[in-house]
């Protein structure tokens, strides 16, 4: 038979997707194992049992200084931040990409410019944002709207330029006016296309987190691994790195669920 | 008395001549076929009398009136895809016209009013043979009954004309015999008048009252960019199909209706029965 038309039982699928991550685990066990043997003072591969003994620390014992349990704080400052920055790239994407696919006006304005903008590489105005806007939270929101809403009202525009005429001449004889078609017709269909982009700009929204907090914060999941780097303290750092990768593939999916529950119609269309 | 005229109508794409010269006035009630090859101007010709293109030269006018420039609930449409919205349910698909019309900001409507919408969308449901399905979406329904709902979702505007692009291309023929008596009968039942666009001559015989086909007088390949398509064939049906009643020679039309707009238009006053 083909590798094509391959097909696999549940128990194999299941055992096929988790392969590769205990292969992970399994490669780091021996490598840790390998190094700890040569050197057991050594902090690149932690074992377990250190890297268990720094989570709780981290997660579970409150700070000295300031009595907060850090991973949660740097957690919740995180995430206001990149809350505060996909919401607002997010409102963006829905007004002005709609606005340009829609409305001739607004496209012939906004569509070459956003595009130009979207070329701009955000890392390298992290300078001048820090300067302009200072070191405090705006700046970070900033970087991460100026480095996401481009690329998202983009891909709205072409959602929405995407939808066929027809449907748009059908609403005027079913006597809608340029906003009802925007209401009714373009604004739902438009949404499960947001959540999707949504998730895709999710990895660069944490890049550019991680990014500005590496350079200047007090809390926040990317300032507390810059900052234990110094002490090369891996057994902090990977599981701050785990803990970033499950909040992002958490938000992933819950996003994807959120799309199937309120537009069940987006999968059936899917599916032709 | 004439619904539609078209009067020395050219459509011009910079060099290119699409249309020249067509002149064409459709009674009212009439139910217009408009036949002719591909690339022949059909598919144009429809999308001006829509509104959605502008003509070149001449002049297109809706009940003695210049027809607006941009679509309107005057004039319905179905299309051969793309007709009905993906994320509405069939009875949202229906009730989406009335309710854009009553909400002009929200595009919704309201308790009483909403309920007695969704009543009169469940009957025009119901009319064109889609009970049962009012829950479901577009994509879970066949061709046909999409065209179905297209069809109900134009008519509850009860627009003056309706205009098909062909409608019914898509479907299997048994289907498709179904979905032309049901287009029959809704033409007979409700005051429109209808112009469909088809390649399907037949089809164009079978519905119409007048079958126009349009065509290239001059075709040699060098003169295609500047002679355009014009009317080559102007036919009416003989015998004359009437709306609300009906050839005598139309085995589709059952006899003993004892509907009175039945006996009206073939004899013209009431108090007469038809021979038949």
């Amino acid at each position: 038979m083909r590798l094509i038309n391959q097909q696999f039982s549940p128990p194999a699928r299941a055992a096929l997707k988790l392969a590769p991550f205990v292969l992970l685990i399994i490669v780091y066990l021996i490598g840790s194992a390998a190094r700890l043997a040569d050197n057991p003072g050594d902090k690149l591969l932690p074992a377990l049992s250190s890297i268990a003994n720094a989570v709780d620390l981290m997660a579970f014992t409150p700070d000295r200084r300031t009595g907060e349990y850090l991973l949660w704080s740097d957690t919740w400052a995180s995430l206001k931040r990149l809350g505060a920055g996909l919401g607002i790239s997010t409102l963006l994407a829905l007004v002005i990409g709609i606005g340009i696919g829609i409305l001739p006006v607004l496209r012939a304005l906004l569509a070459p410019f956003v595009s130009f903008i979207s070329m701009v590489p955000p890392l390298a105005l992290l300078p001048i944002l820090f300067i302009s806007l200072g070191l405090g939270e705006v700046s970070k929101i900033a970087l991460i709207v100026i480095g996401v809403a481009p690329i998202m009202i983009r891909d709205l525009a072409q959602t929405v330029l995407a939808l066929p005429r027809e449907q748009i001449v059908k609403a005027q004889t079913l006597a809608a006016s340029s906003w009802l078609v925007a209401l009714r017709i373009v604004l739902p269909q438009a949404l499960p296309r947001l959540l999707g982009s949504l998730r895709l700009q999710l990895g660069p929204a944490f890049l550019f987190l991680i990014a500005a907090e590496a350079i200047s914060a007090d809390s926040g999941l990317g300032y507390r691994i810059f900052l234990v780097r110094r002490y090369l303290s891996m057994d902090v750092i990977f599981p701050y790195v785990a803990w970033i990768t499950f909040l992002a593939a958490s938000a992933d999916f819950a996003i994807d669920r959120f799309r199937r529950w309120l537009f069940p119609w987006s999968e059936l269309e899917g599916g032709k | 008395m004439t619904a539609l005229a078209v009067e020395n109508l050219w459509k011009e794409y910079g060099d290119q001549v699409v249309m020249e010269n067509v002149s064409l006035s459709v009674a009212a009630r009439s139910f217009v076929a408009v036949v002719g090859p591909s690339g022949c101007g059909k598919s144009t010709l429809l999308r001006i009398l829509l509104g959605q293109e502008r003509v070149s030269r001449g002049m297109v006018t809706l009940d003695g009136a210049p027809l607006p420039a941009e679509p309107g609930p005057d004039r319905g449409v179905v299309y051969q895809r793309y007709s009905v919205f993906p994320h509405l349910s069939v009875l949202g698909n229906v009730m989406l016209g009335p309710e854009l019309q009553a909400g002009r900001f929200s595009g919704r409507s309201f308790g009483a009013a909403r309920r007695a919408l969704a009543e009169e969308a469940r009957a025009m449901i119901a009319d064109v043979g889609l009970s049962g399905a009012e829950d479901k979406y577009p994509a879970q329904l066949s061709g046909g009954m999409q065209q179905r709902l297209a069809l109900a979702q134009a008519l509850m505007m009860k627009p003056r004309v309706l205009l098909l692009d062909e409608p019914f291309g898509a479907l299997d023929p048994g289907i498709r015999a179904d979905i032309h008596k049901l287009m029959k009968r809704l033409w007979h039942e409700r005051p429109m008048t209808v112009i469909m666009v088809t390649h399907d001559l037949r089809e164009a015989f079978t519905l119409g009252t007048r079958v126009i086909a349009l065509g290239r007088t001059r075709d040699l390949p060098e003169e295609a960019l500047r002679y355009g398509a014009s009317i080559t064939k102007d036919i009416e049906i003989w015998p004359p199909r009437v709306a609300g009643g009906g050839s005598v020679f139309d085995p589709e039309t059952p006899n003993g209706r004892d509907d009175p707009a039945f006996e009206t238009s073939t004899t013209g006053r009431p108090d007469r029965t038809p021979e038949i």
